[in-house]
C-alpha cells in the first residue's frame, strides 16, 4: 500500500509563536490518521500546509504523490478539505453551493448537478437543499461544508474538526460517512480534539502538542505506552480517603492520586481480576466504604495526560456545551 | 517553470475563463437576496445626482453651460470610482467566512475570483449608470451629441470602474478584517474625487494644485466624458496635456491601473488566508 500523505520537519513560524515546530507525519493509503491535540497545537497550521493554502518555512510535504509547494495544483486536483469553520455562502442555496463547488472542480454542469443531488441526500439535507444557506443551523453548515468538500470524490480529504459542533445523532451519521469513505478507498486525515472519535475512527493517531508529534501508532499501542490497568475507586462519603489510600497504596506499590473533591482514587496495577477480589476484601476489612470500584484500561486521555503533561482540554477557552457536560459528570461522579 | 504544451495552454485559458464566469454567476445570483445592497448603492448616486443639482446646481458659473449639466460627468465619475471600490468589501468578506480558503484549495485558476468579482461588479455599475442616466435626465441634464459619441462615453466610464475595481480588489485583499475595507477601501477616493475637475473648473484652483488635477485619472475621464456627452461648457483645457487629450489618457490610466493593480491582487491572492 502506497504513502497519501508524507510530511517531514514542517516549520511554520508566525513572530515568536512556532505553530509547527518541525512536525513529520505519513499516512497510508484508504487509512485514517486522527491529529488529536488542544487548543493550538497546530493541527489547523499542519492543515493549511497539507492542502496547500499556506507556505511552510522549512520542511516538506508530498499529497497523493505530489510537492505541495513544488505542484500545489496537482494536489488541489487530488484533494477535499473542510476547514475548521464552515466556508459556505450563505447567499446561496445548499444545492447552489456544491454546484458551483463541481463547477470549480471542472466536473461539467451535469455532473455537478448530479453530485450535488447525491451529497444533499447523503447528508441529510434535501429538505433544505433549496433554501439559503443563511438560514441552516451551525450543524447543517457543517454538514454541507463536508459535503462540499467531498464533491469531486477525492482520493484524499482532510477534515478539521469535522464534528465539532454537531449533535450526538449527526456525529454518529458523519462517523459512518467517513468508515464507508475509507472503505472505498479515501485517504483521511482529521483533526480532533475528541479522543473518544480518534480512538473509534483513527487506524493511526499522532498525539500532537506545540508544533510536534510527540506520540503516534495505534489507540492501542498508544494506551499500551501509558502502561496497564488502573484501579478505579470511589470511596463513600463519610469513609476516611487516608485509609483508603493506605489501602490501595499496599496493593499498587505506589501511592494512588487522589481527588479529594470526587473522593476518588486512582492506582496502577498489574494483576488482573484477582486484583480486583483483593481490594474489596482489603478495603473491607479497613472499614472502608465502596461506591464504585472497577479496573479500567488507560483511556486515550490519559495517554494525553501522561504524554503532554496537562489533560486534552487544559487549554480550552470556551468550553462547548459537550464539554461542560463532562466536566458536570466528573465533579458528581 | 517549464514552457507550457499548447494545449495545455488553452485548456488553463478555458478554465480560466470557466471558473470565473461560474464566479460572476454566484454574484449575480445575490443581488436579488440581498436586495438592500442594490436599493442603497442606486440611491446613493440618485441623492448626489439631486444634491449637486439643487445645492450646488446654481452656486458655480460655468461659461457657456449650465453648471447641472457640467456637473453629470463628475458624479458619474465618482458613483463609478466608489462603485469599483465596494469590490475590496467583497472580497474581504469572503476572505473572513474562509471561501477564499475554500477556493484556494480548489483546482481553479488564480485570478478566478478576482475576475469574477469585478466582472459582477462591472455589470452593476451598468445598471447604476442607467439610474442614474434616468434620474440626471429628470433634473435637466441633457447630451448634445451622436449615439455613438454617448456610447463612447459611458464605456470610458465603464472601464474606469473596472479598473477602480482592481485597486478595491487588492484592498481587499490586504486589509485584515471587512471593517478595515469599509474604510481603507473608500477613504482615499475622497482625495482623488475632489481633488479633480469632477466639481469645480480646474482654473478655480492654485496653479501648483492644477497640475496635480490635470493628471489625475479621474479628471481625464470625466474631461473625456463631458467631450463625449457634450457638456464641457467652455472649460478650457488649454495648457493641460493631460486634458487636452482626455480620451487616450483616461483610457491609458485605466489599462494602467488594471494590469498594475491585476498583477498586485492575483499575487497577494495566491497567499491570501484568513488568518
Ligand atoms: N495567522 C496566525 N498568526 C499568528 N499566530 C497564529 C496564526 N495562525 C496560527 N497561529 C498560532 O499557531 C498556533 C497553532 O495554531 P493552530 O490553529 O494550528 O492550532 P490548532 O491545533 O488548530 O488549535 P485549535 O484546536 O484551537 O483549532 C497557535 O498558537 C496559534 O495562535
Ligand atoms: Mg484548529
Amino acid at each position: 500500500m502506497g504513502v497519501a500523505i508524507r510530511a517531514e520537519g514542517l516549520v511554520k513560524r508566525y513572530g515568536s509563536v512556532v505553530a509547527l515546530d518541525g512536525m513529520s507525519l505519513q499516512v497510508e493509503e484508504a487509512t485514517v490518521l486522527g491529529l488529536l491535540g488542544p487548543n493550538g497545537a497546530g493541527k489547523t497550521t499542519a492543515v493549511r500546509v497539507l492542502t496547500t493554502l499556506l507556505d511552510p518555512d522549512s520542511g516538506t510535504a508530498e499529497v497523493a504523490g505530489f510537492d505541495v509547494r513544488r505542484h500545489p495544483d496537482e494536489v488541489r486536483r487530488r484533494i477535499g478539505l473542510s476547514g475548521q469553520y464552515a466556508a459556505i455562502d450563505e447567499y446561496l442555496t445548499g444545492r447552489e453551493n456544491l454546484q458551483m463547488v463541481g463547477r470549480l472542480y471542472h466536473l461539467g454542469k451535469a455532473h455537478s448537478r448530479e453530485r450535488a443531488a447525491e451529497l444533499l441526500e447523503r447528508f441529510d439535507l434535501v429538505d433544505a437543499g433549496d433554501r439559503i444557506a443563511k438560514t441552516y443551523s451551525g450543524g447543517m453548515r457543517r454538514r454541507l461544508d463536508l459535503a462540499a468538500s467531498l464533491v469531486a470524490s477525492p482520493p484524499v480529504l482532510f477534515l478539521d474538526e469535522p464534528t465539532t459542533g454537531l449533535d450526538p445523532r449527526s456525529r454518529l451519521g458523519m462517523w459512518d460517512v467517513i468508515s464507508g469513505l475509507v472503505r472505498d478507498g479515501t485517504t483521511v486525515l482529521l483533526t480532533t480534539q475528541y479522543l473518544e472519535e480518534a480512538d473509534r475512527l483513527a487506524d493511526t493517531i499522532a498525539v500532537v502538542d506545540h508544533g510536534r508529534v510527540i506520540a503516534s501508532g495505534t489507540a492501542d499501542e498508544l494506551k499500551s505506552q501509558v502502561g496497564g490497568d488502573r484501579l478505579d475507586l470511589v470511596v463513600t462519603a463519610g469513609s476516611p480517603l487516608e485509609t483508603a489510600a493506605a489501602v490501595l497504596s499496599a496493593i499498587c506499590g505506589v501511592a494512588p492520586t487522589v481527588d479529594q473533591h470526587s473522593r476518588r482514587l486512582l492506582g496502577p496495577v498489574a494483576g488482573g481480576a484477582g486484583t480486583l477480589i483483593e481490594a474489596i476484601r482489603l478495603l473491607d476489612e479497613a472499614g472502608v466504604g465502596i461506591d464504585d470500584l472497577a479496573l479500567r484500561r488507560p483511556s486515550l486521555d490519559d495517554v494525553f495526560l501522561s504524554l503532554t503533561g496537562h489533560h486534552s482540554e487544559d487549554e480550552t477557552v470556551a468550553p462547548t456545551s459537550r464539554r461542560q457536560r463532562r466536566q458536570a459528570e466528573r465533579s458528581t461522579s | 517553470m517549464t514552457l507550457l504544451a499548447p494545449e495545455k495552454v488553452s485548456s488553463r485559458l478555458s478554465h480560466a475563463v470557466n471558473d470565473s464566469l461560474v464566479l460572476t454567476m454566484r454574484h449575480l445570483r445575490h443581488i436579488p437576496r440581498i436586495p438592500e445592497l442594490l436599493v442603497f448603492s442606486i440611491v446613493q448616486p440618485i441623492m448626489f445626482v439631486l444634491l449637486f443639482a439643487f445645492v450646488f446646481g446654481g452656486a458655480i458659473q460655468v461659461a457657456g453651460g449650465g453648471y447641472r449639466s457640467y456637473l453629470m460627468a463628475g458624479i458619474f465619475a465618482q458613483t463609478v470610482a466608489f462603485n469599483g471600490a465596494s469590490t475590496g468589501v467583497g472580497l474581504a468578506e469572503d476572505m473572513a467566512k474562509g471561501l477564499i480558503d475554500r477556493f484556494r484549495s480548489l483546482p481553479m485558476a488564480r485570478s478566478a475570483v478576482l475576475a469574477g468579482r469585478t466582472l459582477s461588479d462591472l455589470l452593476r455599475t451598468v445598471l447604476i449608470l442607467i439610474v442614474m442616466s434616468v434620474c440626471g435626465l429628470a433634473v435637466g441634464w441633457r447630451t448634445h451629441t451622436s449615439a455613438l459619441s454617448i456610447t463612447g462615453g459611458f464605456l470610458l466610464l465603464l472601464l474606469f470602474g473596472f479598473a477602480m475595481s482592481w485597486i478595491g480588489a487588492w484592498i481587499g485583499l490586504i486589509v485584515p478584517s471587512t471593517e478595515v475595507a469599509n474604510t481603507a477601501g473608500f477613504i482615499w477616493l475622497f482625495p482623488l474625487t475632489f481633488m479633480s475637475n469632477a466639481f469645480v473648473p480646474i482654473q478655480t484652483m492654485p496653479s501648483w494644485l492644477q497640475t496635480v488635477v490635470a493628471w489625475n485619472p479621474i479628471s481625464a475621464t470625466v474631461q473625456a466624458v463631458r467631450t463625449a456627452f457634450g457638456n464641457t461648457g467652455v472649460a478650457p483645457t488649454r495648457g493641460f496635456w493631460p486634458l487636452e487629450h482626455a480620451a487616450v489618457v483616461s483610457v491609458g490610466w485605466s489599462i494602467v491601473l488594471i494590469v498594475g493593480f491585476g498583477v498586485l491582487a492575483v499575487r497577494r491572492y495566491r497567499t491570501a488566508s484568513s488568518r
